[in-house]
């Protein structure tokens, strides 16, 4: 089994968020959540970079650690998931998040927060494979169809790699040679304690 | 003939020549396009990168074109320290604070058994220690913070205890009442904190006396009994323990049902890891005030339940404080400070 991973190539991304937006459409995500975002770091000055951000599917990953109710699951493809069912919207695993990722609808009084809604990696839920319940609370299973997330797929400079980790790590590799530079494989060594050598 | 393979011989070290020179060429072509950049620039030079951004600053901030604020903080590593907190300390330092809460109080009362009421003159007569709407108060907060400890001690040791036995689905049904319960009791244990402070402060404030019966050991140790207004040192360190660690709890738990209204990330956690160590600390004084309350002493649960409390203990306990009231209530049964011989 492939081992899951995003890998956003700053030097390419050109902040257009087509990958939100795609995400956003596919998904029907509600007003308000941000699956998916762009970040640029160094706004207008030299050297500004942008990056495309979402769960980033850790190894060991800290949302599934500090989950009070242990919703969260790894999938085969060590892609991180999460039961509605069992979620409480207690917001520990916003806190624990090095990437920003976990999100919550307002519903109820007293700031009472919903149940979490993140990046699936486009592989659903707990229920089964492209059914109707699975759409509407997790969003597409595009996995299940044999495709990659659709944020990637969409990226149109192709800054956003999404993929076994090998492969687009590899991929990116040969970027950095061709062209002779890259800043590196953001969020990798806090997502998986390892960075593309090049 | 020898003619043609003279120009044969040319043509071939020429194709030779050729060849290697296109090849030579085309290997020196390949390397202008790998790895040097034809403008000779390299923008990777000045661009900000991962480490660099790391040095300056512990989480990696940039601009975002969505109203959400804290999605501006690209990677916060310090993720991982709260999880350290929750999932590597907090259940130890909890079981530890809670258990040995229990077991001290155990101990204690293996060694010292029930404080029991002292027989004497007054002992049947009765007089009112608390009313109405101050046992309403303690009781409207003692309640809430039964539930609210619970079901916060529930987001600790929940998915460790409770879970194995029931099974996830409905675990996961009982830690979302328990969720409700916690943010919504919230607000009556406020309420009840604030009525607290305004009904018995002026009878909490630190006094001389305090230190007499701090030396005394309250008599816990020993059967001396310390003088005492109508809250002794003990009472009073519960009162301000409430008072002190319920404010805390107050405004750390109202930042996290506002989560982000006031702080970013770092504050969250800091929140979270403060309202956790607080309310295990509330937690275990409060079951040691349970039990001097119940288990541990004959006839001061009374002072809450109906209110009215033995007169001969509360001159035991609180002589300074029945004086005061049999002052200020002259048709209230008298304390004679002498024996008044029978006639």
């Amino acid at each position: 089994m492939a081992r899951m991973k995003f890998l956003c190539d700053a030097d390419r991304c050109i902040e257009c968020n087509a990958c939100v937006t795609a995400c956003k459409n596919e998904h029907e995500v509600p007003w308000g959540i941000n699956r998916r975002r762009v970040v640029t770091l160094n706004d207008g000055k030299p050297g500004e970079r942008s990056v495309s951000m979402a769960c980033m599917h850790c190894t060991d990953a800290p949302c599934a650690a500090v989950c009070p109710v242990n919703c969260f699951y790894t999938t085969a493809d060590a892609v991180v998931l999460h039961s509605k069912d069992i979620c409480i919207g207690c917001g520990y695993c916003f806190y624990a998040c090095p990437f920003g990722a976990p999100q919550y609808p307002k519903v109820g009084n007293f700031g009472s927060r919903g149940k979490m809604d993140k990046c699936t990696y486009c592989a659903g839920g707990p229920e089964s494979d492209l059914s109707t319940i699975e759409y509407e609370k997790y969003g597409s299973n595009r996995l299940a169809e044999g495709k990659l997330p659709l944020c990637a797929e969409m990226c149109s400079t192709k800054a956003l790699l999404a993929g076994d980790g090998e492969m687009i790590a590899q991929i990116y590799k040969q970027r950095v040679i061709k062209r002779g530079y890259g800043s590196g494989a953001w969020g990798w060594k806090t997502a998986y304690r390892e960075t593309v050598a090049i | 003939m020898r003619r043609t393979l003279t120009t044969f011989r040319t043509l071939v070290a020429a194709a030779i020549l050729m060849a290697a020179f296109g090849a030579s060429s085309g290997s020196f072509a390949q390397q202008t396009r790998d790895g040097l950049n034809p403008t000779g620039q390299n923008p990777t030079a000045e661009s900000v990168n991962e480490d660099f951004l790391f040095k300056q600053d512990p989480k990696i901030t940039g601009r975002i074109s969505i109203p959400d604020g804290k999605a501006a903080h690209l990677i916060q590593p310090a993720g991982r320290d709260y999880r350290d907190f929750r999932e590597r300390w907090l259940p130890w330092l909890s079981a530890l604070a809670v258990l040995g809460a229990v077991a001290l109080l155990g101990l204690f009362y293996f060694f010292r058994g029930r404080i029991l009421m002292e027989p004497g003159p007054d002992t049947g007569r009765k007089i009112l220690r608390f009313n109405g709407f101050e046992r309403f108060a303690h009781w409207m907060t003692s309640s809430c913070f039964i539930i609210l400890a619970l079901s916060g001690l529930n987001y600790i040791f929940g998915k460790r205890l409770l879970m194995p036995l029931i099974g996830a689905d409905a675990f996961g049904v009982v830690a979302q009442y328990a969720k409700f319960s916690h943010i919504y009791l919230a607000w009556p244990f406020m309420i009840g904190v604030a009525l607290m402070l305004v009904l018995w402060l002026k009878d909490n404030i630190p006094n001389k006396i305090d230190i007499a019966w701090i030396k005394a050991f309250g008599g816990f140790i020993g059967n001396k009994h310390p003088s005492a207004g109508r809250f002794n040192a003990g009472q009073k360190m519960v009162f301000w323990m409430v008072i002190g660690f319920g404010t805390a709890m107050s405004v750390t738990g109202l930042m996290m049902i506002f989560p982000f209204a006031l702080t970013d990330i770092t504050g969250m956690q800091l929140m979270q890891v403060i309202h956790a160590l607080i309310g295990i600390a509330f937690i275990a004084g409060i079951l040691a005030h349970i039990y001097i309350g119940t288990l541990g002493m004959e006839g001061a649960y009374d002072a809450m339940g109906s209110g009215k409390v033995d007169l001969g203990w509360a001159k035991v306990h609180h002589d300074l404080w029945v004086e005061e009231e049999q002052a200020k209530n002259a048709s209230g049964p008298q304390l004679g400070r002498h024996q008044v011989p029978a006639e």
